[in-house]
């Protein structure tokens, strides 16, 4: 089925075109980065995890976002998502590629990556992060090809398709939860010592995912002229909206559990997020997040008041509109602030301060270019395969 | 495995990894320490040993940063610690702030001596160290007497122990830090970009039956002994003095403690 990835038009090949310039960038970036070591990042002893491992926690909520279209088709037979399952498999696959890639340029010695492989350590969240990772990544690529293959024969998918699409519901769950233990089981971050952090990071997944999922969809309809379904749209609204509101309500308790309890630890990340702090040793008032952060939560809510209204989530510009808002609200809280408020204060109630470095970005672009290039890949295969079945 | 790989740092110490990492071949050769650890448990060192080591810093005896200074230059020097600019540095020894140190401990009328105090800052060696819990491959490691290693060629460099660790007690090498050694040691190895690395509890001088490096060069204000012996003198100075650790309300149990 690959080839039909080598059949379009010119905007098609430009599109193909301008992601391998990205990929060129990002992978130049990353050989100077391999050369000269993680200096080249702005990431510090005090912010030791930075813009990389940001777009992971960002990215494995994508991925798991599928399975709120493969759980109601596969589990609930809720046939009106047919057409869109396997978009959502594919984008998984292309989520946790990028994901995995992060992982790796954010190692200081990305040659004993196997390490983890040769000396499993069950104790360490990162071994399991591994295993759910690749797991889920596997199943998606099995589940989706086999399906979109039984689709091409005009047979219905085996009955072993459908008990792997099961299994990977449970997989999507798990890649964001066992993300989020990665920090949940810190001591002393206070930031992410909270028990509602896997909460947090489903209800983010399952509102950002799938309006990345539905504004690709919309783009796909326009240019491949195919056909997503008026019902299929607005149940998959109506799910983002539902998660949205749970993301939002679920923020709200880390700041009424921080803010109520008046213990600093608690407070000071927020604070820092949301106002700034100052460095004691220094004096100087430090808050490079803090217009970030008022944009996310200003949108967050904006999102909201358009999503929740039937009569605007409906309307379909204002829904685009809303999702690209959602998106945006999302990523800065998990692909920026997250990770590095969690550093701040640091270990001394001293404030350091993190911006990604040029040669963060230009790496980043190039995975997230790879990502949208196995993305379009597959989908063009999944469009092309959908349209000649129909 | 585990356990054979643990004897084998415990008395080969890090001599045996600056080998393998090419640094001060001459110096490492003559030290035998390319034979198999095997050898080196007969060598009939009189190597210092305990159920577990820990460490009381008497912070009345110093008074000021000035009085740190030669504690951190002997730990700088003999474990070829890099002086890097900026926050990108590496430390295995170094000084802090009331607040810095104790964090949550923020007394509110504070004795001014003990307020202005500059207090030593290094890995606490808990009993129950986070870092270990995180690592991915093992790479950090607690060793049966109670030291938390580094193992420098396992490491993969994902600064999990870094977010783990509660006391900033790692250090990163965002880049090549041999440039940034001024005098290097040849008989201790250099580290290599991408890896972490912190204090060690100086194991490569108790193979060798000597107090560690900072220990030495205090004259006798920091005091090194086995806690898990309760006749040893570590034992009798926290008998005696109230001492502080810093955050033990995260369980981890550090083996450094403070006399204020």
């Amino acid at each position: 089925m690959l080839e039909k990835a080598l059949n379009g038009n010119k905007y098609y090949w430009w599109w193909i075109s301008l992601l391998l310039v990205c990929i060129g960038v990002g992978a130049y970036n990353y050989a100077l980065q391999f050369q000269h070591g993680l200096q080249l990042t702005n990431m510090s002893r005090d912010v030791s995890w930075g813009f990389y491992v940001a777009q992971l926690t960002y990215l494995v909520g994508v991925a798991a976002s599928g399975v709120m279209l493969v759980l109601p088709y596969y589990l609930h037979d809720y046939k009106k998502f047919g057409n869109l399952v396997v978009f959502g498999e594919f984008m998984a696959i292309g989520a946790i590629i990028m994901c995995l890639l992060f992982v790796v340029v954010d190692l200081g010695q990305p040659q004993r990556l196997m390490n983890v492989v040769l000396h499993p350590t069950p104790n360490s969240v990162l071994f399991w992060d591994m295993i759910v990772l690749n797991g889920y990544m596997f199943l998606n690529i099995i589940v989706g090809w086999a399906s979109l293959e039984a689709q091409k024969k005009g047979v219905p998918y085996a009955q072993w398709v459908k008990i792997l699409a099961i299994v990977s519901v449970p997989f999507a769950f798990s890649i964001h939860t066992v993300t989020a233990f990665l920090y949940a089981g810190i001591p002393a971050r206070h930031f992410w010592l909270t028990a509602i952090m896997a909460a947090r990071f489903l209800a983010s997944a399952f509102c950002a995912g799938p309006a990345i999922m539905l504004l690709l969809l919309f783009i796909v309809e326009k240019v491949a002229k195919f056909e997503i379904g008026d019902y299929a749209v607005k149940m998959l609204a109506r799910i983002i909206t539902y998660a949205m509101i749970f993301n939002v309500f679920f923020f709200g308790l880390e700041l009424f559990t921080a803010f109520y309890s008046q213990i600093p630890g608690h407070m000071h990340s927020i604070v820092y997020l949301f106002a700034g702090l100052e460095d004691p040793t220094t004096g100087q008032h430090l808050g490079v997040m803090v217009p970030y952060f008022w944009a996310a939560a200003f949108m967050a809510l904006l999102s909201l008041a358009l999503l929740i209204p039937s009569a605007t989530r409906n309307c379909k510009p204002v829904l685009i509109f809303a999702l690209i808002i959602l998106v945006a609200a999302t990523w800065i809280d998990k692909g920026m602030g997250l990770v590095v408020a969690g550093f701040i204060p640091n270990m001394f109630e001293g404030v350091t301060e993190y911006m990604p470095s040029s040669t963060e970005l230009f790496i980043s672009l190039g995975i997230y270019a790879i990502g949208a290039l196995v993305v379009t890949v597959l989908w063009k295969i999944a469009v092309t395969v959908k349209k000649a079945a129909a | 495995m585990k356990t054979t790989r643990r004897d084998f740092l415990k008395v080969a110490g890090v001599t045996a990894l600056g080998m393998a990492a090419g640094a001060g071949p001459a110096l490492a050769y003559s030290k035998g320490a390319y034979l198999p650890h095997t050898e080196h448990m007969d060598t009939g060192h009189d190597h210092l040993a305990a159920k577990r080591w820990g460490m009381v810093i008497d912070t009345r005896a110093f008074h000021g940063e000035a009085d740190y200074a030669p504690l951190i230059e002997a730990c700088h020097k003999e474990h070829n610690v890099p002086t890097i600019p900026g926050t990108q540095d590496v430390k295995w020894l170094w000084t802090g702030g009331f607040h810095a140190t104790f964090p949550h401990n923020h007394q509110e009328f504070l004795a001014e001596r003990a307020h202005h105090a500059a207090y030593p800052l290094l890995c606490n060696h808990c009993d129950n160290p986070p870092c270990v819990r995180v690592c991915p491959t093992q790479a950090t490691f607690k060793r049966e007497d109670g030291i938390v290693m580094m193992d420098m060629h396992r490491c993969i460099g994902c600064r999990f122990c870094m977010a783990g660790c509660p006391y900033g007690s790692r250090s990163f090498n965002f880049q090549d830090p041999r440039p940034f050694i001024a005098e290097e040691n040849l008989a201790y190895p250099t580290r290599m970009k991408g890896v972490v690395e912190k204090c060690t509890f100086c194991t490569e001088r108790l193979a060798e039956g000597k107090m560690p490096a900072c220990v030495e060069a205090s004259e006798g204000k920091i005091v090194f002994g086995d806690l898990g012996d309760p006749d040893s003198e570590i034992r009798h100075i926290l008998a005696e003095n109230f001492t502080l650790r810093r955050k033990p309300d995260l369980g981890t149990s550090p083996s450094v403690f403070y006399i204020i």
